[in-house]
């Protein structure tokens, strides 16, 4: 979707001030901690993927997005798939506080004891597929112009681009069908594409922007 | 007033308390146990971060079979170390030389290559270095102090999919002959997002 996570070339962002890298702690506040490690653990349940979790922080209004701090988005998303999940009812979100009328759940929750080999183990998104490749290390591509309403890792700034493959990396679980709860697998590649072809032609230098894009975000050239 | 009114006495805010109510509520219908909470913030506060990376350069740097290894096999390479898991499960690695510098950023969220380099600092995750890295690099690395050369080309990455990038620095001039362990503290996170140069010899901070 065209949401305000897709921020690749948008202007007016203001300075990057970074933090001194010495002096940058992991986490800026307990409240940070304890929604990473709720996201983590809850994503572990299995009951949403990775790009459902991304979707639920994209589908925000861009507002909200662009003006929560990166933990608020992670906090919003998690309340989003909770509710949409079944795991929690709004009523209960809102109080802050399980219904008393609702069963005990049947899901069992990550153990400290299995963080290490879960963690360990991650959840490799390669696969194997029965079609063959179409395109080739050395092919022109151009990215099709798509505008889906649901969650895509196709960003804008490369639509209607050409590009030339650089590699192709196997076949790979297709972000924009697995949103919707299916593990489908396409053809994934190293797209590579100049300056000039993204932004135009005045530009202070030339550089290179390499993209990984999924086959059907892309047709022969 | 006293200049000691705000200690220990400021109220949580709205955001500190809407969090600690949804842990209660979770832990009450049984959905996440704080004890594993703990631990997934163990992980990433002191287990997990820069200093995997910073080995895999290091031996990189000092083992020209291991380089080329991690060149064509990143995540095997990688693994070989030990560095395994969330966030690492595809791995590709790309060298910095005289002619090539190389950026990493993701546009769309924050992708970034936990086994090596632990969680992303905020500014990677910022709408400023998610807009501009892919539009104005030159700009971005100029914001943290590094300048390059015009004939060097400016390779940048947008992690839009599971393939997790990281940067091999240059090595450092004036290092010839130096052990492992005294290259990686060389080895900044900075320079493994393609932000910064690997530190020089004196220059070196604790990380």
């Amino acid at each position: 979707m065209n949401g305000g996570h897709d921020l690749g070339g948008m202007h007016g962002l203001g300075p990057i001030a970074p933090e001194a890298e010495k002096d940058e702690p992991v986490f800026h506040g307990t409240w940070e901690k304890r929604v990473f490690a709720m996201t983590m653990a809850t994503g572990f349940l299995r009951t949403w993927n990775l790009d459902e979790s991304r979707h639920a922080r994209e589908r925000q209004h861009p507002a909200d997005y662009m003006r929560n701090s990166y933990y608020e988005n992670w906090l919003r998303g998690l309340e989003t798939l909770l509710v949409e999940k079944g795991l929690v009812t709004a009523e209960e979100l809102e109080r802050g506080a399980a219904d008393p009328s609702a069963g005990a759940s049947a899901v069992v929750p990550l153990q400290a004891g299995d963080v290490e080999t879960t963690l360990l183990k991650g959840g490799p998104t390669d696969m194997e597929i029965d079609q063959h490749p179409r395109f080739h290390p050395g092919d022109k591509v151009r990215v099709v112009n798509i505008n889906p309403t649901g969650h895509t890792r196709l960003p804008r700034y490369a639509r209607g681009k050409q590009g030339v493959v650089r590699n192709h990396c196997g076949a790979h679980v297709f972000p924009d069908r697995r949103a919707l709860g299916s593990r489908e697998g396409e053809h994934l590649y190293r797209v590579c594409f100049s300056a000039t072809e993204l932004w135009g032609e005045k530009l202070n230098s030339d550089f290179k922007v390499h993209i990984d894009l999924w086959e059907p975000y892309l047709a022969a050239e | 007033m006293t200049e000691h009114s705000h200690d220990h006495t400021e109220p949580p805010s709205d955001l500190v308390l809407k969090v600690k109510a949804l842990e209660s509520l979770l832990v009450e219908k049984g959905l996440v146990d704080p004890a594993a909470l703990d631990a997934l913030i163990d992980t990433y506060e002191n287990k997990v971060g820069p200093r995997n990376g910073a080995e895999v350069v290091a031996r990189a740097w000092s083992d020209p079979e291991y380089r080329v290894w991690l060149l064509e096999d990143a995540t095997a390479a990688i693994a070989s170390m030990g560095f395994v898991g969330r966030q690492g499960e595809h791995m590709t690695a790309v060298e910095n030389t005289a002619q090539v510098h190389n950026l990493v950023v993701c546009t769309l969220c924050s992708c970034y290559p936990w086994t090596v380099l632990g969680l992303p600092p905020v500014w990677y995750k910022s709408a400023p270095y998610r807009s501009r890295a892919v539009s104005d690099p030159r700009g971005v690395l100029a914001e943290f102090g590094t300048e390059l050369a015009d004939s060097v080309e400016v390779q940048v990455w947008d992690s839009t999919s599971e393939m997790r990038y990281m940067v091999v620095p240059e090595r450092p001039a004036g290092t010839g002959g130096w052990p492992i362990d005294e290259l990686i503290p060389l080895v900044s996170r900075n320079a493994m997002i393609g932000v910064e140069k690997a530190r020089t010899p004196g220059s070196s901070v604790d990380p």
